[in-house]
């Protein structure tokens, strides 16, 4: 115990919250702060518009027959002759801009979700393989992450694919190579702890398989920082895959994210039309900084430390 | 009694938390001499800590003192202006932390935390500052201080670490030292020699001192005087012998049943039922009211402190006065 | 101390080995140097002997070998596009890159570290969580696009900087740079700040980070207790202690910082190494990809094993279970 005088205060509310379950307690302590919760909503109607794009945009962007090159580089809110309003004005080919940024938005989360996922998959199974078996096969995994995180991600990315070469699927797999290493060693540090619990001595004793153990009782207890680090890695997947995008070497121009339509603005940037790179960009801003509002408060209510 | 040093008088701190007002301090009194030692004995949470930096004008946020007076040599402390209360810090009070391992700064050499100690408060030079350094860490015990100096904290040991912080608290000569559990993180035998030594400082520099513990044992060879707190009030307090052998109060009777060294073999130690209130609802009333074989209707009502025997003051309306009369 | 920079010495060498072998082994998995360097209509007989003379027809094993004792010379081969010799290219460019590198980190600590601070002390102040909020923003502000705007507000909006290039050098003590123009320095102020709002978010979010849990700490407020002035112990117990983290992850984040002029350096048509490691991307020119990597990956070397002294020499608890082991 430390002199601290906020000790007695540490105490108080405890007793009063004795019955709820964990569960409840975090959704509570979640909805605790307003601006997660306005970064959650924002999130949810971003997914929303990503997944009934179709439904949503005033046109399909990559059907030719529905865009006209006589529209090119309309300012928002002009009117196109067939009566049709840009909201956020036309890009260099004649396409409606919410179109091609609800169109592009659903490219960029679904890029960044599946990364996200494969990777939490890959790399939490070797950061708990790590923990659990110790010895060599820790060793060799720990020195790959620790070489793997002694990279920045944008430059591992670079060279992979500039090996590679474009491709959904290649950027995907960078974007797993990039991710896999934080998931590795935050799950890894977590079963270090769990590990030395008496539960698993327990569960050992009972002579388990071996992925029982892992699956059944070292990972759910591992979750909470693979949770708050798979959120903040969905948003640097997306904002990595749009600066990829962006220089060139990410998607191919057949699958335009919100990185490819920002790049396509840039060249008209300097004459003043700033919409065709400013939207796209505001939507990829709005998509990060909402998931990230979630995975702050996220990692503020199950970190143990800060419990205030 | 002499001159007191410091006398607090209704002193009240509270906490102003989302939960609700925390009062951890609530209408406290007591005072200190020259040359003497008051123990300040009471569980985790009872408000001992925080009458401590409260003297001290270091509450963090959200408490504050809220009321009562704080009376150092009849100067009264609440209120003072920052910088009013800093020259007194260090200077005429000083306080000692209880654990050593994290009073120091670990990335400060020792040297640079007592000069720097030295030179807040008076105009001297750093070599001044270096030799009084290297006589205080001399004066208790530590060998070769001067190399001593050189070095940096996770360099000592618990025991030579607490008394680095002792000779920093007396480096100089506070007229008050307020000492907060100081060897609760240490061994036995090493808790021993400091206390020796706080009881030998005392006496030769005529200093006030606060002993701030949980633990009835430690300051029952040491104080003077003792003050023991309950749910931010002091429910008893006497002169030390007397107030050990035959308490009044039915908490401190408890407390002081409840430590096995004062009982006779065989016998089983006595527990006080219950557990100690939450500082946020307070029973009203007498807090120990929900866990006192003696509570009756009246203590719903806020007793007040009264001196029931000569010099032996509590907070009850059904003391234990058959075995102390 | 010199056992422990010789031991990380050893593990750098290590890792450039590995590095070597994985730079080798991408290059390899590239595809053929041949399909790009001879004729599709060359005859099967000038086919192997091309072969011959690139040595691929050798093992893959003294492949490598061959490879590391050019790269040992210097001799990573000619740029295809420039026909230079590609690390000779490499190094021409890098001057420019660190340039703007240690422009984005000076501007990061310089307006991070005050802005960390205040919203440390004053968590709950307007100001300070305006300053959060203003680090989460900056967090979230995908840099590339935050570049454009740069343009589109500074250049095109207000037409105050220009939008791209490096302005005119000039030398001074032998440095050749941008920084000693003033039209330089105008050209340099917008890549610059491009490439520092990411980890100026980052160093407030840390210092806040560090100063909020410091602040809890018993020995900021022993130093307080001790009456030093809030300024001694926010610049020294608080701050020193901060430092340390702080060290670790500016200098760290200096190879992250030359990895993302990549991004900058683009947008800006900034004449570094990011600009030409993507020129170079975009028309397979090998040797200058190789050459690009080589440097990056001895930068980085080079860099942890600075930040790895540094940390040493500011946290005196590292040496010593240095000198232990």
């Amino acid at each position: 115990m430390s002199a601290s005088q906020t000790e007695p205060l540490a105490a108080a509310p405890a007793p009063a919250k004795k019955a709820i379950s964990p569960w409840r307690r975090l959704l509570s302590a979640f909805f605790e702060s307003k601006l997660a919760v306005v970064g959650l909503v924002g999130l949810v109607l971003i997914i929303l518009a990503a997944l009934f794009a179709p439904l949503l945009a005033p046109q399909n962007p990559y059907d030719l027959t529905q865009i006209d090159i006589m529209d090119s580089k309309l300012p928002p809110g002009a009117e196109s002759y067939t009566g049709m309003i840009y909201v956020l004005g036309t890009d260099g080919q004649g396409r409606d801009m919410l179109s091609g940024i609800l169109y592009g938005l659903r490219i960029s989360l679904i890029v960044g979700v599946l990364s996200g996922f494969f990777a939490l998959l890959i790399g939490t199974s070797m950061g708990l393989s790590a923990a659990y078996f110790g010895g060599r096969v820790e060793t060799l995994i720990m020195r790959l992450v620790d070489l793997q995180l002694s990279f920045p991600a944008i430059l591992v990315a670079l060279i992979l694919l500039a090996i590679l070469g474009r491709g959904v699927d290649k950027v995907i797999l960078a974007l797993i190579v990039v991710q896999w290493a934080y998931y590795a060693r935050a799950s890894r540090g977590a079963a270090l702890v769990e590990r030395r619990k008496e539960y698993i001595e327990s569960a050992r004793s009972l002579a388990l398989s071996t992925p029982r153990i892992i699956f059944r009782h070292l990972l759910p207890n591992c979750l909470p920082p693979v949770i708050v680090i798979g959120t903040v890695q969905v948003a640097n997947a997306i904002a990595l895959e749009a600066t990829l995008s962006f220089l060139g070497i990410g998607l191919p121009v057949t699958e335009p994210s919100l990185g490819l339509l920002i790049s396509n603005g840039f060249n008209y940037l300097l004459s003043g039309r700033y919409w065709i790179s400013f939207f796209p960009g505001l939507a990829l801003l709005l998509t990060i900084i909402a998931i990230n509002l979630v995975g702050d408060q996220l990692r503020d209510i199950l970190n143990p430390r800060l419990q205030r | 009694m002499t001159e007191a040093v410091l006398k607090v008088e209704n002193l009240q701190t509270h906490f102003f938390t989302k939960a609700g007002v925390v009062k951890s301090v609530d209408d406290v009194s007591f005072e200190v001499g020259r040359g003497k030692i008051m123990g300040l004995v009471g569980e985790s949470g009872s408000g001992k800590s925080v009458s401590g930096f409260s003297i001290m004008g270091l509450v963090d946020h959200p408490g504050r003192v809220v009321g009562g007076r704080i009376l150092f040599h009849g100067r009264d402390l609440v209120g003072l202006p920052d910088e009013e209360m800093r020259k007194i810090r260090g200077r005429r009070i000083a306080m000692i932390f209880q654990d050593p391992m994290m009073t120091l700064n670990p990335v400060l050499r020792i040297d640079t935390q007592m000069i720097e100690t030295i030179q807040a408060h008076e105009k001297v030079d750093r070599e001044t500052a270096r030799q009084r350094s290297r006589d205080a860490l001399g004066q208790v015990g530590i060998p070769s201080p001067d190399e001593r100096l050189m070095a940096y904290p996770h360099q000592f040991s618990g025991g030579m670490r607490q008394r680095v912080v002792i000779a920093l608290a007396l480096a100089v000569n506070p007229k008050l030292v307020i000492a907060d559990e100081p060897t609760t993180a240490l061994d036995v035998t090493i808790q021993a020699q400091i206390l020796y030594q706080m009881q030998k400082l005392v006496a030769e520099q005529h200093m006030g001192l606060i002993w701030v513990t949980h633990d009835l044992s430690v300051v029952a060879g040491l104080a003077d005087e003792l003050c023991v707190m309950y749910a931010g009030r002091i429910v008893e307090r006497g002169p030390v012998g007397r107030l050990i052998d035959a308490p009044i109060h039915p908490y401190t009777k408890g407390l002081i049943g409840s430590v096995p060294s004062r009982n006779p073999r065989g016998q089983p130690l006595t527990q006080i039922p219950g557990m100690a209130p939450t500082p946020i609802d307070l029973p009203a009333g007498c807090p120990f009211r929900p866990r006192c074989a003696r509570a009756s209707d009246i203590c719903r009502t806020t007793p007040e402190t009264a001196e029931h025997l000569p010099g032996r003051f509590a907070r009850c309306f059904h003391p234990h006065l058959e075995d102390a009369a | 101390m010199s056992v422990f920079i010789l031991r990380r010495l050893m593990q750098s060498l290590v890792l450039l080995c590995v590095m070597t072998i994985i730079v080798f082994a991408g290059v390899y998995a590239i595809g053929n140097p041949i399909d790009i360097l001879i004729s599709p209509d060359a005859t099967q007989a000038e086919y192997d002997r091309a072969v011959r003379a690139l040595g691929l027809d050798l093992p893959l094993w003294q492949q490598y070998l061959v490879f590391l004792s050019k790269l040992v010379q210097g001799d990573l081969g000619k740029s295809f596009v420039f026909n230079e010799p590609a690390l000779t290219l490499v190094f021409s460019r890098l001057p420019a890159t660190l340039e703007l590198a240690f422009a984005a980190m000076l501007l990061s600590i310089v307006i991070g570290i005050p802005l960390g601070l205040w919203a440390g002390l004053r968590p709950d102040s307007v100001a300070g969580r305006s300053i959060m909020a203003g680090s989460i923003f900056g967090f979230s502000l995908p840099n590339f696009w935050q570049g454009l705007m740069l343009i589109m507000v500074f250049s095109v909006f207000l037409q105050w900087l220009p939008a791209g290039g490096r302005g005119p050098t000039a030398n001074f003590l032998g440095i050749n740079s941008s920084l000693f123009t003033a039209e330089g320095w105008q050209h340099l102020l917008l890549p610059a700040l491009n490439l520092a709002l990411f980890k100026m978010s980052l160093v407030i979010r840390l210092t806040r980070a560090g100063v909020r849990e410091t602040l809890l700490l018993d020995y900021v407020k022993f130093a307080r207790a001790k009456g030093l002035s809030s300024r001694r112990v926010i610049f020294v117990h608080v701050f020193k202690n901060i430092l340390i983290p702080l060290v670790t992850v500016i200098g760290l984040e200096l190879g992250s910082v030359i990895a993302f002029a990549v991004v900058t350096e683009t947008i800006f048509a900034w004449p570094g190494i990011g600009k030409l490691i993507i020129d170079s991307i975009f028309v397979l020119d090998r040797p200058v990809i190789v050459a690009y990597l080589i440097v990056i990956v001895l930068m980085f070397i080079t860099i942890n094993l600075i930040v790895d002294i540094l940390y040493s020499v500011l946290d005196p608890r590292v040496r010593l279970a240095d000198m232990k082991s």
